[in-house]
């Protein structure tokens, strides 16, 4: 019976696809697979835009949308309808065809990089043998559609919020890119189905995930550090920057067309979670064995809605960095620390099972933590911040 | 050939066309990116997954970046008012067609297009990453080698002088106060904010 629940949107489709003649098939197969991403991921969007209100709402001290239907649970159709009827306007002096092109040339390699993320026992779009790195690969197209809705606005806040951004999303993939090559490392395989069938036992007391081991946890927190950033997300949303450049490149979109750049970014943060639990939380894994009766697709679910919670608790909470900051923190700290965590996941290789690899790891670990941020700490000679006209 | 190798060459030679012929530099700059993209996909189309992913990677993601910066630092892409056809483009013409015989010629004559073409090999990722790290090690090295002189040496232009940093009062130091080259602060046409 468990068996069957894990298995049962693979059993759905492959009922489904026995309807059409042979040749087929396959089209089909790819239709129902792309139409499943499009509507649970677009689905997920609209929850989670309800839920980012209303917790943002709870950490401010206020209620958030609770106009619309039960607990203000239908806002989300609203918004889309109000989105829809919209007027969709588009500045004279702008370059038409870039500003028409952009938000379809963010939304596509967003919705592409969905092919290789398995959300669940045989549910993956596409097993390519180098998943990981079609992955990025898509993911670094989403900079130049950022470029196209900045330029093509000849806006100056707008061209703004597009340099901030590609900067940003430069600076910030190094870390990203170089703390998931630990996992490759380890795995020996570019395949993100080898990555999670690579974490799927329970030594002991903890799952065999490799978020607990000393790397694969400074690995994790590197990664979704640099996936925040990646994903414009607040502390790191200066390219949207509301109290200083507006609302950065998307600032001449209105209607749909900005409903569009909404969706992507919120489907790119969905995706690139999505690779942090496939890389670091087991993906599909249940957290231990006794658990296994809950089909893998819902953990999946599970976990990528506790790290979206996550997000929304930062974002209540976290002050946007300032630019200078944001260079500093991805150059001056992130990248020497995800270079050490290399190293440390070779050592964890070489050495035998046991407390020495721990220690030696964990040592490995924390201690560039700590002495990289007081040496940058002590060079910034940051204190206790003393305003001159303000008190 | 098959058809998808025919889109795929099509709209890469459309693009790489409109790369010479559009009049915006962001527009042609963009052009290039799709035919990029397009070579990307003729890597992918021979099964040569690695290549073709690092082709989007490194020039999608990073080059058709370092273009437009370019683009927009320097001359702030503005459409030239005349023509963008060089008034010598028979002689450009001519040498061009000549440049290209020479080459065509000198290619179908040379030994290699003698040799019987080498059977299918199904290279994975994981071979190509062993091959690197063993039987070409060297000059990988030499090749991380060069790339980081080169990032060195763009820092070393890219510094500040020691002198222009000073610490204000307070004891933060002082944020960034180089004023941007006019080309970002005014976007390429004055149109938008009459």
């Amino acid at each position: 019976m468990a068996d069957s629940l894990d298995q049962i949107f693979v059993l759905l489709k492959h009922w489904l696809v026995g309807f059409v003649p042979t040749g087929w098939q396959p089209l089909i197969s790819a239709a129902l697979s792309i139409a499943a991403i499009i509507v649970v991921f677009a689905t997920l969007f609209a929850i989670t835009t309800w839920l980012e209100r209303k917790g943002l709402g709870r950490i401010q001290n206020r209620y958030g949308p609770n106009r619309v239907g039960p607990f203000g649970l239908l806002q989300p159709a609203a918004d889309g309808i109000k989105a829809l009827t919209k007027e969709d306007l588009v500045p004279r002096a702008a370059d038409k065809v870039v500003h028409y092109l952009a938000p379809i040339a963010l939304l596509l390699p967003v919705l592409l990089s969905y092919a290789v993320l398995p959300v669940g026992r045989n549910m993956v779009g596409v097993d390519i043998e180098a998943g990981v790195l079609f992955f990025f690969a898509v993911g670094a197209a989403t900079e130049l559609s950022v470029f196209m809705a900045g330029w093509s606005s000849r806006n100056k806040y707008a061209l703004f919020g597009a340099m901030r951004a590609i900067a940003q999303m430069v600076s910030y993939e190094i870390p990203l890119i170089l703390s998931s090559v630990t996992v490759i490392m380890m795995v020996g395989s570019l395949s993100t189905v080898n990555i999670v069938a690579a974490q799927a036992g329970y030594g002991g007391w903890l799952p065999d995930w490799f978020v607990f081991t000393p790397w694969g946890f400074a690995g994790f927190v590197l990664f979704m550090i640099a996936a925040a950033a990646e994903s414009n997300r607040s502390p790191f949303d200066l390219p949207e920057g509301e109290s200083e450049i507006i609302a950065g490149y998307f600032i001449e979109y209105s209607g749909f067309k900005f409903a569009l750049f909404f969706l992507a970014e919120y489907l790119g943060m969905f995706a690139i979670s999505g690779l942090g639990i496939t890389l670091f939380l087991g993906g599909w894994n249940a957290p231990a064995a006794w658990l296994t009766w809950i089909p893998s697709w819902a953990w999946f679910f599970i976990k990528l809605v506790a790290i979206i919670f996550v997000f929304i608790w930062i974002r209540g909470t976290m002050p946007r960095l300032r630019m200078d900051q944001l260079m500093n923190f991805a150059w001056k700290f992130m990248l020497p620390l995800t270079l050490i965590n290399l190293v440390a996941a070779a050592v964890w290789h070489f050495m035998p099972p046991g407390l020495p690899r721990w220690l030696v790891c964990g040592a490995l670990v924390v201690a560039p933590y700590f002495l990289l941020g007081r040496a940058l700490f002590e060079r910034k000679d940051l204190g206790k911040r003393v305003y001159r006209y303000a008190d | 050939m098959s058809l998808p190798f025919a889109i795929i060459a099509m709209l890469t030679i459309a693009a790489a066309v409109a790369a010479m012929s559009l009049r915006n530099l962001v527009h042609c700059a963009l052009a290039l990116t799709v035919a990029f993209a397009g070579l990307a996909a003729a890597f992918l189309q021979l099964d040569a997954q690695f290549v073709g992913f690092a082709q989007i990677l490194v020039y999608v993601g990073a080059v058709a970046i370092l273009i437009v910066f370019a683009v927009l630092l320097t001359r702030g892409g503005e459409a030239p008012e005349k023509t963008v056809f060089s008034a010598s483009w028979f002689w450009g013409l001519l040498v061009a067609v000549t440049v290209f015989g020479a080459l065509a010629w000198a290619i179908t004559n040379s030994f290699a297009s003698q040799l019987a073409p080498a059977e299918k090999v199904d290279a994975t990722v994981k071979q190509i990453g062993d091959a690197l790290m063993t039987k070409f090690v060297l000059p990988l090295e030499v090749i991380g080698l060069l790339l980081t002189a080169a990032l060195i040496g763009a820092v070393i232009i890219a510094m500040r002088e020691e002198s222009s940093k000073t610490k204000i009062e307070d004891g933060r130091s002082k944020i960034d106060k180089t004023v941007p080259p006019s080309s970002i602060l005014h976007p390429p046409s004055s149109g938008g904010q009459q």
